[in-house]
């Protein structure tokens, strides 16, 4: 049979590797085949384009528990016999054609993720970009994303603890909703999802199947498209209440102990949960999709096993033990039928009924063709490293004017008008929620506290993918450390245009590599990840946006610090430099180069040797109590940080003698974006000890001033009142929105 | 004293509250599940927060219907103390024990922050503890917790004093600002009319411990361990 391009198309394989597929079987695949092989061969599931570069990370440390890849979720020893599981997950395109159900089942995926290791999902977090909010297909697409997450995570009953949204050009037509998920269990019940013994039984608990969805891999997550409301059907669409009913009958099923395997079905379904499960277990499987319980009549068995309905999970038990399991899932009222087993030779026999659908060696569903493409900056990417400060003279506004518009701008302003839509306090561990560098959730029944963030500056990768690849990391890092925990692992999410584009590719290996460089230097392992390419339309790539998500350490849960100002009185030093002079890089990429000079140029830079000197002493220094407050300085710069400081606790700031005279390139020292730089406020008793031990920790810091009083006083050049400062930063995102703000 | 806690399919708060009375305050409690008909050995019944059966028809609709909510009227009808908390409140009302109803948040939107909750009595098994007019720093999560009725059962409420909880602001005044969903008259809680059973919107039991940022929440708990000792 030979095959049509318009099938191949809609499966997302290239003819050379259907020739492949025919070579392996040494046959040609009916129809069922074929779609299995376009769902595991999918970029989502095969990597086929990336996987050659995660080799990159570093994914080991004494405390990873899980070998990468090997399981759904990364898992990392937090001591007292806990585990913490965490993953982060696009769920781009279908966000794109349908923003609130995109966006809920993206949630409702990575939380079957968590679940998949057996653990409880403690925390949600998510990185969410868009086009400028000034156009109102933008704005739609924000708001659904929004209200999507919400819908579904709030009635699980999971915290969403963290986040970050910005606002660029490059995602006008590629929003990015990338959601992350945290779990915690006992390291000795961490779950499998290999399908172990022959013999074995194959449980499908959880929804209906139905048509939604179908392609999801191959179709939305592995291709570009022009046309997104023809890919409207593809997007599945979620049912939280039984996310909600899953969650608790699996970790009842898990607590039977009879339960030896569990996965999730995700992208393509049953076809990669199951030979999944199949291939881990080095095992086979013979499935009889007659069994499947369906949400429709007349579905094709290619339907069935391509079907990407959520609230799903396969579990494997052994026949003696089938009524203890399935007891648990009737307690729950929720679906549960045996539809296979697992079987020696290492092959899939999918059946419906007694009439036999497919059949094929699992290993060639799961060794997905690899491609070492080649990478080539396009002549842009040179063209726009360019930048000398000496060319861009002083703007005409004051420090005033350009922090109240960097404060007021939407990538900077305060997010609350969004979070406080999501519940962040559920399951009572929510010791800092979203707003702050990181958020810190206890660990009950220990001392002990995790903090959790996610980050990427995807104007900086734009810029430089390697150095802004590092800094990813090390941004995401100085979160944790800025409350004062110690970063653990990492998980990332690696969203870029079309790989096969060699600017692209460039793009992508660079940031990976400068991200694998930082995650050695800072001692990070990444332990979980997902990948996300062909995020482009009408030719125009998003920024190459690697986001990141951080699990830190608290070994003793009071040994923490918030970013507020607590008090009048404290000394606010800065970290990581001992004076305000420019450089070019300090502009490259950052808000005020976009907002104010209305550029994006020149190389941002770091310096991961000062980094990680800069991260460890502010741990100490929070470990040791003579910090108050520690706050990363990131976009907006100093003064941004400084001003954010102030917010929460209505405490003012007044520049001490070393900010009297305004810096010659005030631009650049008061709103560039130099890396590697904390503010921290200390009581003045404290100071001198402050001094001494970052003198021997060799971090240099810099005297700024004092909190107290009821404006922002920067020297000569500004004298503001903290109410303007609040009104710009608090109602910056909803006037840009065009929406009145709820003043409640 | 023993707390049973219900739980429905679709809750969340269950295990909030189990942390709080049994934990944190030390007290006997157990889970009931949905479907269990007798509630003999509690002291008091916590209808726990949450999307019970999901609420996709209107927060608390569904519950109603489910057996534990037929010994769970004999029990206040007995006199039983009552908490409905969010999702329990919703089920309360919708279930005929307190009157009124919650209505979807008047800003369309949901909404998880902390609020001052102003007691307007003390002399209730819920709020001896408390000082008069005392505010209660306790945290919202709720898409419906606007609160509703007639303006007859409003003015027969506050008469009767059966308004036992109003969101107000950092100086004690119920205005509008401190008002998070638009409910009539800033009604956060409220009790039936022999006084034993309360609904709330706000979450008490994540305001249990100084980690979370206030222990408040404590309050009403540790008035009803008192009252039923």
């Amino acid at each position: 049979m030979p095959v049509s391009k318009e099938i191949l198309d809609e499966i997302a394989l290239s003819q050379a590797e259907y020739d492949m597929i025919v070579d392996r079987l040494d046959r040609e695949p009916n129809s069922v085949e074929l779609g299995m092989f376009g769902a595991l061969w999918s970029e989502h599931c095969g990597y086929k384009h990336s996987r050659p570069l995660l080799r990159f990370f570093p994914s080991r440390s004494p405390r990873v528990l899980s070998q990468s890849g090997a399981e759904n979720a990364g898992a990392v020893d937090i001591g007292d016999g806990l585990a913490v599981v965490f993953k982060v997950e696009s769920h781009n395109h279908p966000s794109a054609v349908e923003p609130l159900q995109g966006a809920a089942t993206g949630v409702g995926g990575i939380v079957r993720d968590i679940l998949a290791m057996g653990a409880r999902p403690i925390a949600l977090l998510n990185s969410l970009r868009f086009g400028p909010p000034d156009s109102s297909h933008n704005r739609h697409l924000f708001q659904g994303v929004v209200e999507g997450i919400s819908w579904y995570g709030n009635c699980i009953g999971v915290p969403d603890v963290a986040g970050e949204i910005y606002f660029d050009q490059s995602y006008s037509h590629n929003p990015l909703v990338n959601a992350m998920c945290v779990g915690l269990v006992s390291s000795d019940r961490l779950a499998s999802a290999a399908a172990g013994r022959s013999g074995s039984v194959l449980l499908l608990v959880g929804a209906d199947t139905g048509r939604d969805g179908i392609h999801g891999a191959s179709g939305l997550a592995s291709r570009t498209f022009e046309e997104e409301q023809e890919l409207r059907p593809t997007v599945q669409v979620g049912n939280p209440f039984l996310e909600k009913v899953l969650i608790e009958s699996c970790l009842e099923a898990l607590e039977t102990g009879f339960v030896t395997g569990i996965q999730d079905l995700g992208a393509a379904g049953l076809t990669s949960a199951a030979i999944e499960s199949a291939y881990r277990g080095r095992r086979g499987i013979i499935l009889d999709i007659a069994q499947v319980h369906r949400r429709e009549s007349g579905m094709t068995g290619y339907e069935v096993m391509l079907s990407e309905s959520q609230e799903r999970m396969l579990l494997v038990t052994s026949p003696e033990h089938v009524a203890d399991v399935r007891q648990v899932f009737d307690k729950w009222d929720v679906p549960c039928r045996e539809i296979g087993h697992v079987i020696r030779d290492p092959q899939a026999h999918i059946l419906d009924g007694d009439q036999g659908i497919a059949q094929l060696p699992i290993k060639h569903l799961t060794e997905a063709p690899r491609y070492r493409l080649k990478g080539q900056p396009s002549r842009e990417q040179l063209e726009r490293q360019q930048l000398n400060i000496k060319d861009i003279s002083l703007p005409d506004p004051g420090v005033g004017d350009i922090l109240l518009k960097l404060l007021a701008s939407p990538n900077i302003a305060s997010k609350r008008s969004v979070y406080r839509q999501y519940d962040h306090q559920v399951q009572t561990n929510t010791v800092a929620g979203p707003g702050g560098d990181a958020a810190v959730l206890r660990i009950k029944g220990t001392k002990k506290a995790v903090a959790l963030t996610i980050d990427c500056n995807s104007r900086y990768c734009y810029l430089d993918p390697y150095r802004g690849g590092q800094i990813v990391v090390a941004e995401a890092c100085r979160n944790l450390s800025c409350v004062g925990a110690e970063p653990l692992a990492l998980t990332d999410c690696l969203n870029f245009g079309n790989p096969e584009r060699p600017e692209i590719y460039y793009q992508l290996e660079w940031c990976v590599r400068g991200m694998a460089r930082a995650c050695r230097v800072l001692g990070v392992p990444v332990v979980s990840g997902n990948v996300s390419l062909y995020n482009e339309s009408q030719g125009q790539a998003i920024y190459p946006t690697p986001i990141v998500g951080g699990l830190g350490l608290l070994e003793d849960v009071s040994q923490r610090t918030g970013s507020a100002f607590t008090e009048a009185g404290l000394t606010v030093f800065m970290l990581g430099q001992s004076n305000l002079q420019a450089r070019s890089s300090d502009l490259a990429g950052s808000e005020l180069q976009k907002e104010i000079y209305g550029m994006v140029s020149g190389r941002p830079a770091i310096d991961l040797a000062l980094e990680q000197r800069v991260q460890v002493f502010c741990r100490r220094a929070i470990q040791q109590g003579i910090v108050a407050s520690a706050h990363d300085c990131a976009e907006g710069g100093l003064a941004v940080a400084l001003a954010e400081s102030c917010i929460p606790n209505d405490v003012g700031f007044r520049a001490g003698r070393a900010l009297s005279r305004l810096p010659s390139r005030w631009d650049c020292s008061y709103f560039g974006e130099r890396q590697s730089r904390i503010v921290v406020s200390t009581r003045p008793e404290q100071a001198q000890q402050l001094r001494t031990l970052a003198l021997e920790a060799r971090v240099p810091l810099m005297e700024l001033g004092s909190t107290g009083g009821s404006t922002f006083r920067l020297g000569g050049s500004a004298d503001i009142p903290l109410t303007a400062i609040a009104e710009a930063w608090e109602g910056g995102l909803e006037r840009a929105l065009g929406g009145a703000a709820w003043t409640g | 004293m023993r707390f049973g806690i219900l739980v429905f399919p679709g809750t969340w708060s269950d295990t909030d509250c189990y942390h709080q009375v049994k934990t944190v305050l030390g007290q006997e409690a157990d889970y009931v599940w949905h479907r269990q008909k007798s509630l003999a050995g509690y002291d008091c019944l916590i209808v726990p927060g949450g999307f019970s059966y999901g609420d996709y028809l209107r927060a608390g609709a569904l519950a109603r219907f489910a057996p534990v909510m037929e010994a769970l009227a004999g029990f206040a009808e007995r006199g039983g103390t009552v908490v409905g908390i969010c999702n329990g409140f919703q089920v309360l009302c919708e279930a005929g024990l307190l009157p009124g109803a919650l209505m979807r948040n008047a800003h369309l939107e949901y909404r998880c922050q902390w609020t001052n909750l102003r007691t307007e009595r003390t002399d209730t098994p819920f709020t001896s503890r408390c000082r008069p007019a005392q505010a209660l720093r306790i945290p919202v999560s709720h898409g419906e917790g606007n609160y509703y009725a007639d303006e007859a059962t409003l003015n027969r409420l506050e008469d009767n004093g059966q308004v036992l909880f109003r969101y107000c602001d950092d100086a004690g005044q119920a205005n509008e600002a401190a008002n998070p969903n638009g409910s009539a008259r800033n009604i956060a809680g409220i009790l039936n009319d022999k006084g034993n059973v309360l609904g709330m919107m706000p979450h008490p039991e994540r305001s249990c411990e100084p980690l979370l940022g206030s222990e408040d929440g404590n309050l009403i708990f540790l008035s009803l361990i008192d009252h039923l000792a």
